[in-house]
């Protein structure tokens, strides 16, 4: 009887089946022309030819995905920096989370709260705040002053991890944030009494039964990542390549569709897989914590 | 025996966290709110630079807003900016409200179908459906173009991209946002509200004009700023689909590649300051249009994200529940 309470109120306020269609239909309709027709054109795309002014020649063939190795360079530039990205992210933001969510006190909303608001001002502008730091009159001009020599720090891998680090900290603070704080207090006390150290505890107690955030985090962060443009455009200089630039080059510049639609197609393929890999891993450990717990 | 609920094992269990510890990881936190405030903060410094180059610091001037304000390409990409995000965000939340309420009374396999879609609106990250669109659009485009002139003796403006098409495509994803805070807001109202309405007899029009509207008005004032907010910041979508119209981050991209100008500082530190106000209006409004019936569940409703939302910008999406609560 209680599943949801929203069903019942919406059952009873609106009429029957065919009003809902209705209501739903400019979104059905949207969802339609600009998510469902575009995907669809994609695959299409994809299987095509190359015209000879660029654009696209009907065929089926799947010659495109054949030259994929050769765009392997973005491939793996994308998934070793995201990743690595994604462990910088899980570095800065674990003691971060476990910090507020323990000793914030009455703080710890607005705290966690001022971690979140940089979400919300432009991702442009907060790439383009590191350009200018990292620029040869930022931070490399205080270092040589410093007496460190020449340090190269823009358009470098570590300029691209520090980007993805900053922006997106956030959506890895927040999960973690929440499955600590929602932490059964009861569980460590036991932990104690058991006679367990600080270290014993939070190595049994508290990391495992974390870890769903950790993952859900790792998620959040890893893919959008991957799909990331303006980090590696305006930190890496265009030396780091990801998919995201070799997409737009493939798009924009050199006009070959097929081939940046086979592309793109590839690299949803790539994501949905990690996302199924990383769902079967969430069941999996937040099951075993969960078993740690009762243990 | 302590409450589970008292939420504080702040307490005495950090109190026996090493001292040394505790003070280490205090001043790890204070180092991480510094890195993360910091490039905004000299963002907005070097805003106010009196010298010519980005480079060094001569002084505060509002001269780079004056050249800001006074460039012509400026002023229009503001004005595209502006409809834009007006526009995708009264689509959005009409038709992502209008979605949320028929869903419930909609077939059990129309409702799953529906959902999946929406999920994937918000998780196909925007590079994937900027560039989508865009074939789309041509192709469509290219087959439309003759018929219409055709259809119209060669009188009409053939189809392109522009802000039309940045309208449409931001539309989709804002969309589902609005109409996942809606549902999410849907299942915590109070439906003993709605069935006493109806026991006293009042018609289901007005029972949803004086019960359930009010109660949803939240989530939908959000989503709307929301989407405003999206639209206002997106990059990645507008700069596949926006044919010869700039809005403004497009301008701010190419400026910013042709070299750094105070004058980038001044239009970002006005992006900032736009954005940020929407953002804390919405917090705000979540916060005082709640109702009273809705207070009580708010404060037990979990600060879990609705969903997982990958893409940065649609993830603070969920947001606004959590500082509200």
């Amino acid at each position: 009887m209680p599943r949801r309470p929203g069903r019942r109120v919406a059952a009873r306020t609106r009429g029957g089946p065919a009003v809902a269609r209705l209501l739903i239909l400019p979104a059905a309709l949207w969802y339609g022309v600009f998510l469902l027709a575009p995907l669809a054109i994609l695959v299409i795309v994809s299987v095509g030819e190359r015209a000879a002014n660029g654009g696209y020649t009907p065929a089926v063939t799947l010659e495109q995905y054949q030259n994929l190795a050769t765009r392997l360079t973005p491939f793996l530039n994308t998934i070793v920096l995201a990743f690595w990205g994604t462990i910088g992210c899980l570095l800065v933001a674990y003691p971060l989370a476990y910090s507020l969510a323990t000793r914030g006190g009455s703080l710890k909303t607005a705290l966690m709260a001022l971690i979140v608001i940089p979400l919300w001002t432009s991702f442009l502008i907060r790439t383009y705040a590191w350009m200018f730091i990292l620029g040869s009159n930022g931070l490399p001009s205080v270092l040589r002053s410093l007496g460190f020599g020449d340090v190269q720090l823009l358009n470098t891998p570590f300029a691209v991890v520090l980007g993805i680090v900053y922006n997106y900290l956030p959506l890895m603070a927040l999960p973690i944030y929440v499955s600590l704080e929602r932490l059964d207090r009861s569980l460590l006390e036991a932990s104690r009494d058991l006679g367990a150290g600080t270290f014993a505890t939070f190595r049994q107690i508290t990391l495992p039964l974390s870890a769903p955030g950790v993952i859900s985090g790792c998620l959040l962060v890893f893919i959008p990542v991957m799909g990331e443009y303006l980090i590696p455009v305006l930190l890496g200089g265009g030396k780091t390549y990801f998919l995201g630039n070799a997409l737009a080059d493939l798009f924009l510049q050199s006009r070959n569709w097929p081939f940046g639609s086979a592309l793109a197609t590839a690299f949803i393929v790539v994501m949905v897989v990690v996302v199924a890999v990383y769902t079967w891993l969430t069941r999996r450990i937040t099951a075993a914590g969960r078993q740690a717990a009762l243990l | 025996m302590t409450g589970r609920r008292s939420g504080r094992w702040s307490g005495r269990w950090s109190g026996r966290l090493d001292r040394a510890a505790g003070l280490a990881l205090n001043l790890y936190t204070v180092l991480v709110y510094v890195f993360l405030f910091t490039p905004i903060v000299i963002v907005v410094i070097f805003s106010f630079n009196a010298g010519r180059h980005a480079s060094e610091f001569l002084g505060f001037s509002p001269r780079w807003y004056q050249a800001a304000w006074t460039n012509p390409f400026v002023l229009k990409a503001l004005g595209n900016s502006l409809s834009v995000a007006a526009t995708t965000a009264a689509l959005a939340t009409v038709a992502g409200t209008l979605s949320a309420l028929a869903m419930p009374a909609l077939g059990r396999r129309g409702r799953t179908v529906f959902e999946q879609l929406t999920y994937i609106a918000i998780i196909v990250p925007g590079i994937v459906i900027g560039i989508a669109t865009l074939i789309f659009l041509v192709t469509a485009f290219n087959w439309l173009n003759p018929w219409l002139a055709y259809l119209t003796g060669g009188s009409a403006v053939a189809l392109g991209l522009g802000k039309y098409t940045i309208i449409a495509a931001h539309s989709l994803f804002t969309m589902a946002i609005v109409n996942v805070l809606v549902r999410t807001r849907m299942q915590s109202a109070d439906r003993t509200l709605v069935e006493a309405s109806g026991d006293l007899y009042a018609t289901p029009f007005r029972t949803f004009v004086e019960i359930t509207l009010p109660q949803l008005l939240p989530a939908i004032i959000a989503g709307a700023l929301l989407s405003f907010t999206f639209s206002f910041d997106d990059f990645i979508v507008a700069f596949f689909t926006s044919g010869q119209d700039q809005t403004l981050p497009i301008y701010l991209f190419s400026s910013i590649r042709r070299g750094v100008t105070p004058e980038v500082n001044a239009i970002a530190t006005v992006l900032l300051a736009v954005t940020i106000t929407m953002m804390v209006v919405a917090g705000l409004l979540l916060r005082g249009r709640g109702g009273r019936g809705s207070r009580r569940r708010r404060r037990e409703a979990p600060i879990e994200p609705a969903l997982p939302v990958p893409a940065v910008d649609r993830a603070s999406a969920v947001r606004p529940e959590v500082n509200a609560s």
